[in-house]
């Protein structure tokens, strides 16, 4: 397609998005459930296209603005007790823990590394052996497997000085949670994600919540079309589960990478910013695998951790408040002097609303 | 974080293992959680592991789609 027939559908789309909303009384609200839709929408500038009364707020699809600060205490005190490196994605590095950010414990001689991808923390182990190595298990469904395939090759390789600190998340169980929240019409679902576990998996919106969902890819026609599904659903109140990215997307997900995820992990309690702890949505080290959890084999004790009280990334990731209506927000908070993580993720909300405006 | 590009697969290199290609630029990637994947094949990448296999066949009922609602939307705009 040539930018002049992208633009001639994103309009025919807005136009009918338009149109039943220009029909509805009140207003609908839906929440974009991953960080990757957010940062679309906001590059794209989507939400000038949409009416008054259609609002998209934020979810709690942005691993590292869920991960509870204790997570990045935890990691410096594993490094600092244990003289360990940590190997982590990039965009943990300067998440503020209570007394400094990963990156300051490196300014102050602590040894971090960044990687692309988990597989190469296996090549760090390597090269800093005999000193342990602590990949930080932050990520959701789509990054799980990538994980647990890591592990299986560690174990294959006998590699002894490769451990995780797992803080991974699953999105069934804080999305039950929001679905109940009455001010929420429907749910903008995410694209990678639904990959693992299948478009067929959210079938519990429709018959416990009567809230429609919408598979979406990440391109801003597939975004468009998928709001103009969900828009359709819920003024009707026809509440459906619709895959619009199929191109990527199977019904029952892939199986393969689950299996590999069933082998190596087992559904556990997890911590989540805003939403508190949540049964059975998080994922622990089983069986074989246990001899690569940190917080077992690298042992630390780290006090509570505090959020300042004024920072909103709790409410933002809930779909409680915008960005915008934080009094941090662009003032003390800022990508380069984060107070909290959703102005330090690429995906983070605040980071969006920072980069591209609340519009 | 959960971020995917479609790269193509060009060659497998060892077992669950592979090359992809994106606009010349070459990489090795792990394939093991996609058995199913074929040279040829658009590869979603994430993290340095292919996630899934595209569906090609579904990527131009989209595209079709889309060119339809851009006719009907230049047509009606000059009308």
């Amino acid at each position: 397609m040539n930018p002049g027939e992208e633009s001639l559908t994103a309009r025919a789309l807005a136009r009918s998005i338009d149109e039943i909303c220009s029909r509805h009384p009140g207003a609908l609200r839906f929440m974009e459930v991953c960080g990757t839709h957010t940062m679309a929408i906001h590059a794209a500038g989507l939400k000038k296209l949409l009416p008054k009364n259609l609002q998209l707020v934020s979810g709690p699809g942005c691993p590292v603005c869920v991960t509870e600060k204790g997570f990045i205490d935890r990691a410096i005190l594993t490094g600092e007790k244990h003289r360990a490196c940590i190997v982590t994605f990039g965009d943990l590095v300067r998440v503020p823990g209570s007394s400094g950010s990963l990156a300051t414990f490196r300014a102050e001689g602590g040894r971090v590394r960044v990687v692309y991808s988990p597989a190469d923390a296996i090549g760090v182990a390597a090269e800093e052996a005999p000193r342990p190595v602590v990949f930080l298990g932050v990520g959701f469904e789509t990054t799980a497997p990538t994980i647990a395939v890591t592990l299986k090759m560690a174990l294959s390789k006998g590699i002894e000085n490769l451990f995780v600190l797992p803080a991974f998340k699953t999105i069934h169980q804080p999305l039950k949670i929001l679905a109940a929240k009455e001010d929420l019409h429907g749910f903008l679902l995410p694209g990678h994600v639904s990959a693992i576990i299948g478009s067929d998996s959210y079938g519990y919106l429709v018959d416990e919540f009567q809230k429609p969902g919408v598979v979406a890819g990440f391109e801003p026609l597939d975004i468009l079309l998928a709001l103009r599904d969900l828009v359709q659903m819920a003024a009707a109140h026809q509440p459906k589960i619709v895959n619009d990215y199929k191109r990527v997307v199977r019904g029952q997900g892939n199986s393969a990478a689950r299996s590999i995820v069933d082998e190596v992990f087992e559904p556990t309690d997890a911590l989540w910013r805003g939403l508190g702890n949540i049964p059975g949505s998080g994922l622990a080290l089983r069986g074989t695998y246990a001899k690569f959890d940190a917080t077992v084999q690298l042992p630390v004790e780290a006090a509570p951790a505090k959020d300042d009280p004024r920072c909103l990334c709790a409410a933002i990731l809930t779909g409680g408040k915008t960005p915008d209506k934080c009094g941090l927000f662009g003032k003390e908070c800022t990508p380069e002097e984060p107070v909290g993580p959703c102005m330090v993720s690429s995906e983070g909300t605040c980071a969006a609303y920072y980069k591209y405006g609340a519009g | 974080m959960c971020l995917a590009i479609p790269m193509q697969l060009i060659e497998i290199t060892g077992e669950g293992l592979g090359k992809v290609n994106s606009g010349g630029v070459k990489t090795d990637v792990n394939i093991m959680m996609i058995p199913h994947a074929r040279i040829g094949d658009y590869l979603i990448i994430h993290a340095g592991f292919g996630i899934e296999v595209l569906d090609k066949e579904e990527a131009e009922i989209r595209l079709d789609l889309f060119k339809e609602l851009a006719a009907a939307t230049a047509q009606e705009e000059e009308a």
